[in-house]
């Protein structure tokens, strides 16, 4: 395989490990504050005991989003250096100031809040975990302040082969990146919730403390409901945003070869890129006019049009994405936010009608869907960044021409090997140490209270 | 203004004080096997750094970024020049970081022991590699026109570079011995203690021989003849200082003598190297020098603003933070395992 390749199926998997766990954490974060500040205004025991349940799973997490985050980190310089020189003048702000404004927040106060209970006054406690949420989820905004401007570059010059800046503000209030930024949160916010669900279902199907996990449940239930709506309204806002300042990855999505007014939604659709066509689709007419445009009559631009457009402006060369990965990932992503909002609703009517701790298939389900925001997170990815190929920034610089041109092919592959065999041993013990702190339920005793290594 | 001097400074700041809080952190990670008597005394060891070493790794993290933003061919050279050291880094702080936080979640001695192994290698490789890579630039690597490292990973493990890596893990042990004496009690701190009253002559020594060695192999000195000018003087005073504070038995002291030391040893490196970051060996009009490998005005002038704001807040809020936890742990603070 060429160093290219290798490169970017490690940037792929080394991101979106990372993107298992940052979600969680931004998502049981704000859980687990809103949790404390139930106990710091009930001063139930239930409530706290809760608090420091979730709390224990939640540093199992985020001790992994840590870990493979510093990666990333240096990944731009050691596996992509042509662009880091290429993009450092603006892609380096938003890293550097995540890093200041952040990082260093979330790691303080994470250890404050751990280590602080029963030492600090009551309210700085609450505060320092409320400061956790705010850092984790400032740091989504920062490296998505650096994302948006790969997908749509705005505010820069080019100037001796390098972007520069020349509009700060412009690039801190990159259209693409309010889009992205609202859905990824809320995205998250979903995945925190279903995982409290579902480990507050497990608990209640297992007869473990009924009462206390009915508690935490009708919390997360209540939280993903909201989240999970708007979830699918902003997924919505950055389709209409990607339709058009990113056509083509908009014609991958929908697997549009042909420029259709008005067109429709495809929702099932065998693809022959090599033809460049689509077998055996199945169409809702005016339906992606209507998603794209709100109206029934707009134009979306296909695929064949598009590339030949693009040559006319970039030179010859192929400028289509993988299609068949982008069109399935986006559709199952939208069938899982569809899943989430007709889950969450549901437990919602059983609530009302008070028998959430009593319908059993129900709650299964719960600890099955728990996991599958995670899914949703990487296929969301997926059709990001895949959509944008070739391009690394689109229309500036290809991804063939970003990667490291010192690095061996065996180096990379090597690396490669070992991030993956090492990540995924990581998944294994992650795993096993949540559900082992997960399964005896929240402690009976104080004493277990105080945090140690 | 010079924003290229004042993003050099500040990322010299950035990575001094990752050595010296770090290097605390690394120091105790590296200690914590040959210090503790049972499972009990290696708890309390993790403990001392507890809440502060992800704090600590936060600031290289910061360093990387600022390098990425202030100086992109800098990041760009030096990260894929240095790509297996840096894998190996990386790899070493993960396993480290799961071992602090995965450790004592199981009372199995097999469990306990491999995340103890993660955390000794995970500090002891990445403290050695920190010395190989900058003795490395500092040395001068193969950089060609193009501003890429040209070399080879046995160009960067060349013997001067492992010494400097070895000297760097010796200061480091000491500075993580002098932490614990003065956060820990009974016994543990007086073994603290004792590891810093016998190693520091071996370490001095260690050190003198790498120091004096640079003048043949470094950049540094250069134009100094046998003076050693002013940041290299007053390191060795301090590393002096700090030997009498710990004859004293003023462990305060003696640590913050240590701290000192470390700050003015890597003053001597990027003082020695400014207004280059990364010489080239191969022709001196390579070299990547704050200049050339500089981000524009605009992009640096945006980014002093930034840290001008923020940079406060943050150190007071750090500061906050070992002011809270500064109390020695003792053993009965580490909760009963039946
Ligand atoms: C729990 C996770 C989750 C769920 C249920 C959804 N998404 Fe999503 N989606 C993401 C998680 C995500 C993400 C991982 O967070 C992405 C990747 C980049 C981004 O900004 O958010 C994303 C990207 C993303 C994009 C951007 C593609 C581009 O770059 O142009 C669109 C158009 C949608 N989503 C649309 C939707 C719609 C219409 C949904 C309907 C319910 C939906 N998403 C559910
Ligand atoms: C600031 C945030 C991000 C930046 C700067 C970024 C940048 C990049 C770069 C440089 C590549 C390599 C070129 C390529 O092959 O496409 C890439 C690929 C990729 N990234 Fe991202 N990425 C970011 C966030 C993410 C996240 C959060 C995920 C998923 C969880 C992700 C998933 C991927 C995938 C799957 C690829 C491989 C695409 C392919 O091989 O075609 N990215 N991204
Ligand atoms: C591809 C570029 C990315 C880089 C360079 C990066 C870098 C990092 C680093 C260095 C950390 C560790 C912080 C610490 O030590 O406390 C981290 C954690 C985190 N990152 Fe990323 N990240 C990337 C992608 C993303 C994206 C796209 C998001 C969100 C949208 C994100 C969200 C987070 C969050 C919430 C944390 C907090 C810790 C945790 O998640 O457990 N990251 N990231």
């Amino acid at each position: 395989m060429e160093v290219l390749e290798i490169a970017r199926w490690q940037f792929g998997i080394t991101t979106v490990y990372h993107f298992f766990f940052s979600p969680l954490t931004m998502g049981l974060a704000v859980l687990t504050a809103i949790l404390h500040t139930f106990y710091y205004r009930t001063n139930s025991d239930q409530y706290k005991l809760l608090t420091k349940y979730f709390g224990k799973l939640f540093i199992i997490i985020f001790a992994l989003g840590v870990v493979t985050g510093i990666v990333l980190e240096f990944q731009f310089g050691m596996a992509w250096s042509e662009y880091s020189r290429f993009v450092g003048d603006i892609f380096g702000i938003p890293l550097a100031i995540e890093a200041l404004l952040a990082f260093f927040l979330e790691s303080t106060f994470i250890a404050v809040w751990l280590f602080g209970w029963g030492r600090l006054p009551k309210g700085i406690h609450l505060l320092s975990i409320w400061l956790v949420a705010l850092g984790s989820n400032l740091s989504a905004l920062w490296i998505l302040i650096a994302n948006a401007w790969m997908q749509v570059p705005v505010g820069y010059v080019l100037n001796d082969g390098r972007a520069e800046l020349a509009d700060f503000v412009a690039i801190m209030l990159n259209e693409q990146m309010l889009v992205m930024v609202q859905h990824t949160i809320i995205a998250a916010f979903v995945s925190g919730g279903l995982f409290m669900f579902g480990i507050s279902a497990w608990q209640i199907l297992r007869k473990n403390q009924v009462e206390v996990f009915g508690k935490s449940a009708r919390i997360a239930l209540v939280f993903t409901a909201v989240s999970s709506l708007l979830v699918a309204t902003t997924g919505h806002t950055q389709a209409q945003h990607t339709v058009q300042y990113q056509p083509m990855k908009m014609a991958a999505m929908e697997g549009l070869w042909e420029t259709e007014q008005p067109a429709g939604f495809s929702m099932f659709a065998i693809i022959d890129q090599e033809n460049q066509t689509s077998r055996r689709e199945l169409r809702l007419p005016y339906m992606l006019s209507v998603l794209a445009y709100n109206n029934t009559t707009s134009e979306v631009r296909g695929m064949i049009d598009l590339q030949s457009e693009y040559e006319a402006t970039y030179g010859p060369g192929n400028y289509i994405p993988p299609v068949t990965v982008v069109y399935w990932s986006f559709r199952l992503m939208v069938g899982l936010g569809i899943l989430f909002i007709l889950y969450a609703f549901t437990g919602l009517v059983l609530w009302w009608r008070d028998k959430l701790e009593h319908n059993r298939l129900y709650l299964k389900a719960g600890t099955i869907i728990m996991f599958l925001p995670l899914l949703a997170n990487s296929l969301g990815w997926v059709v990001t960044e895949m959509g944008r190929q070739p391009w690394i920034v689109h229309g500036l610089m290809l991804t063939r021409d970003g990667v490291s041109p010192n690095v061996s092919s065996g180096s990379m592959l090597l690396t490669t090997i070992v991030f993956t065999l090492v990540y995924g041993l990581l998944a294994a013990v992650a795993v096993y140490l949540v559900h082992r702190f997960a399964k005896p339920g929240v402690p009976e005793d104080k004493d277990t209270m105080v945090h140690a290594y | 203004m010079d924003f290229q001097l004042i993003w050099f400074i500040l990322i010299a700041i950035l990575f001094i004080g990752y050595f010296i809080l770090e290097g605390f952190d690394f120091g105790v990670g590296i200690l914590m096997p040959f210090i503790s008597k049972d499972d009990t005394d290696r708890r309390v060891v993790l403990n001392t750094i507890g809440p502060f070493w992800d704090a600590n790794e936060v600031w290289l993290i910061t360093a990387g970024g600022a390098m990425f933003a202030a100086f992109p061919h800098w990041y760009a050279t030096l990260f894929s020049g240095f790509y297996i050291p840096l894998f190996l880094m990386l790899l070493a702080l993960i396993l480290r970081a799961v071992g602090f936080e995965f450790r004592s979640k199981k009372k199995e001695v097999w469990w306990r022991r491999t995340f103890d192994q993660f955390i000794f290698w995970g500090s002891l490789i990445p403290a050695l590699l920190w010395g190989v890579a900058f003795t490395n630039i500092v040395q001068g690597l193969p950089i060609g026109s193009d501003m890429n490292f040209t070399g080879n990973l046995l160009h960067i493990l060349n013997p001067y570079a492992l010494l400097g890596g070895v000297v760097v893990v010796f200061l480091f042990v000491l500075h993580g011995a002098l932490f614990l004496s003065l956060r820990t009690t009974d016994g543990l701190k007086q073994r603290a203690e004792n590891i810093a009253r016998v190693l520091w002559v071996p370490i001095a020594a260690v050190t003198a021989i790498f120091a004096i060695m640079g003048y043949w192999n470094t950049m540094l000195f250069e134009g100094l003849g046998l003076v050693p000018g002013t940041f290299p003087t007053l390191a060795i005073l301090s590393f002096i200082a700090c030997f009498i504070f710990i004859r004293m038995k003023m462990q305060g002291y003696a640590f913050a003598a240590m701290a000192a030391t470390i700050l003015l040893g890597a003053s001597v490196v990027f003082y020695g190297l400014f207004p280059n970051v990364m010489p080239s060996s191969l022709d001196p009009a390579y070299s990547l020098t704050v200049y050339n490998a500089s981000s524009s005005q605009m992009t640096l002038r945006i980014m002093s603003i930034v840290a001008l704001f923020f940079v406060p807040v943050v150190l007071a809020y750090q500061g906050w933070s070992y002011y809270v936890f500064s109390k020695r742990i003792t053993r009965d603070a580490i909760p009963r395992e039946d």
